[in-house]
């Protein structure tokens, strides 16, 4: 039960979201995510309601970081 | 570019795990404590990719597997009140005391509605003015913050025939109690990515400080997850724990400060019993005195009945990563997910539902 995945925004009204993603379509509500989502964020899913918006170039750079075979990515 | 198919990328795995079997000394037991990543770590074949001397232990990181015989026993005692229960589905198998659960419950008579979030729960109250209904709270702090606002929103609209019995739990003070026992060898710990997107980096500093214990939070893909097992390898191999971040494009150091909000407004600490680990202090989740006309625990004056425990199941263990789920001589036999006998057979990523489902 605490699985959450990552969906795309359709469509937005009020605090209400229509999510995709795979061809399954979800509604979730935007009362808790921390920063204003728009249509063509990735969201994270859970219990009906958007935890996240997904933060594409953070996801890019992590990427580069694999891909350029650095490997680690240490913060603090 | 489909940057979440970037994350199963092959080549960058196989590019990542060459790098652990190239530094890994010794054996290293990693525990995760998210039911995502069990799910994850058996569904992508990672498990049968690391070398042997790498052990995968799945913690306490499934709400439904953590719930309390006593907690079961409560929401079965509630559901025989004049009361509509509104539960996620996967508390419907958990067994309670005598091997009864909310299903056999359900067919008795009980009235209970699955629900997919805590809002549909209040939807319910209100379509249904001339009934009460109460949502069973369980869940870590990616949940809490769910129902916290939905019972804001309950207090906003007026809503007088709602309410939630909750036996939410908070990770870091498990994760604090399975790093104080002495029993648990565990080398580094894979901390929850949903959960941290919830709560940030600062709740788990105490790992790497105070016990010396690599920890790092990851995301869900397998490259996300080998990354974390190479990360905290390499903690290891220098002998100083640290906390990392390694979910950034999901995980904010500070966590959601909006759900945290609205989550301690409505919430305050209590201490909660978790199957297997017992009574661990302030590691649960009590609705607080301004919101106590939504607490089910005094309207209905539901407590905790004394139950006896479940003969046989060896839950407690694995959760604490003591034994491998096939180590339980229930496993397979008298225990499957269609007839679990313990709760970490139940949901589908309970410890042992997993197990039995991608190694059988
Ligand atoms: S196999 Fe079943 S009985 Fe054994 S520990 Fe797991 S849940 Fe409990």
């Amino acid at each position: 039960m605490c699985l959450a995945i990552p969906m795309e925004i359709t469509s937005i009204e009020d605090n209400v979201a229509q999510v995709e993603v795979g061809g399954v379509k979800n509604e979730v509500r935007l009362d808790i995510i921390d920063e204003p989502a728009q249509v063509g964020d990735f969201v994270i899913v859970h219990a009906g309601f958007a935890l996240r918006r997904l933060d594409r170039q953070e996801g890019l750079e992590t990427l580069k970081l694999f891909q350029e075979g650095l490997g680690l990515e240490l913060v603090k | 570019m489909n940057l979440l198919s970037k994350f199963k990328d092959p080549e960058l795995c196989h590019n990542i795990l060459g790098q652990i079997k190239q530094d890994i000394q010794g054996d290293f037991r990693f525990m995760e404590v998210c039911g995502t990543h069990t799910v994850s770590i058996f569904q992508s074949g990672i498990r049968t990719l690391l070398p042997g001397n790498i052990v995968h232990l799945s913690g306490p990181g499934c709400p439904v597997c953590v719930t309390h015989d006593r907690e079961i026993a409560a929401y079965l005692s509630l559901s025989q009140k004049d009361v509509i229960i509104a539960t996620f589905g996967d508390l419907m198998k958990v067994p309670g005391p005598g091997g009864k659960n909310l299903k056999l419950a359900q067919a008795e008579g009980a009235r209970i509605n699955i629900v997919y979030s805590a809002f549909d729960a209040l939807n319910l109250a209100k379509e249904n003015p001339d009934d009460k209904i109460v949502f069973l709270g369980v869940g870590f702090e990616t949940t809490a913050p769910t129902v916290a606002v939905t019972i804001k929103l309950a207090k906003d609209q007026g809503v007088k025939n709602f309410s939630i019995l909750s036996f939410h739990k908070l990770v870091p003070p498990a994760l604090k109690a399975l790093s104080a026992d002495k029993d648990i060898r565990v080398d580094g710990l894979l901390l929850p990515g949903h959960v941290s997107t919830i709560i940030g980096l600062e709740p788990y500093l105490f790992l790497a400080e105070d016990y010396n214990m690599p920890a790092v939070i990851g995301g869900f893909e397998p490259l996300d997850i080998l990354q974390s097992i190479l990360i905290m390898i390499r903690q290891k191999n220098d002998g100083k724990a640290q906390v990392i971040n390694n979910y950034k494009r999901a995980v904010s150091d500070l966590g959601n400060p909006r759900a945290t909000k609205v989550m301690n407004e409505v919430f305050e600490p209590s201490d909660a019993l978790w199957r297997g680990l017992g009574n661990i202090p302030g590691s649960g989740l009590a609705i607080r005195e301004t919101f106590s006309e939504f607490d089910a625990s005094l309207i209905y004056d539901q407590d905790l009945p004394e139950v006896d425990e479940i003969p046989g199941c060896k839950c407690g263990e694995v959760l604490k990563g003591l034994i491998a789920p096939d180590k339980c001589p229930l496993f397979g036999t008298r225990c499957t997910p269609a007839k679990p006998v313990g709760p970490c057979m139940v949901s589908t990523e309970g410890s042992c539902a997993a197990y039995h489902k991608y190694k059988i």
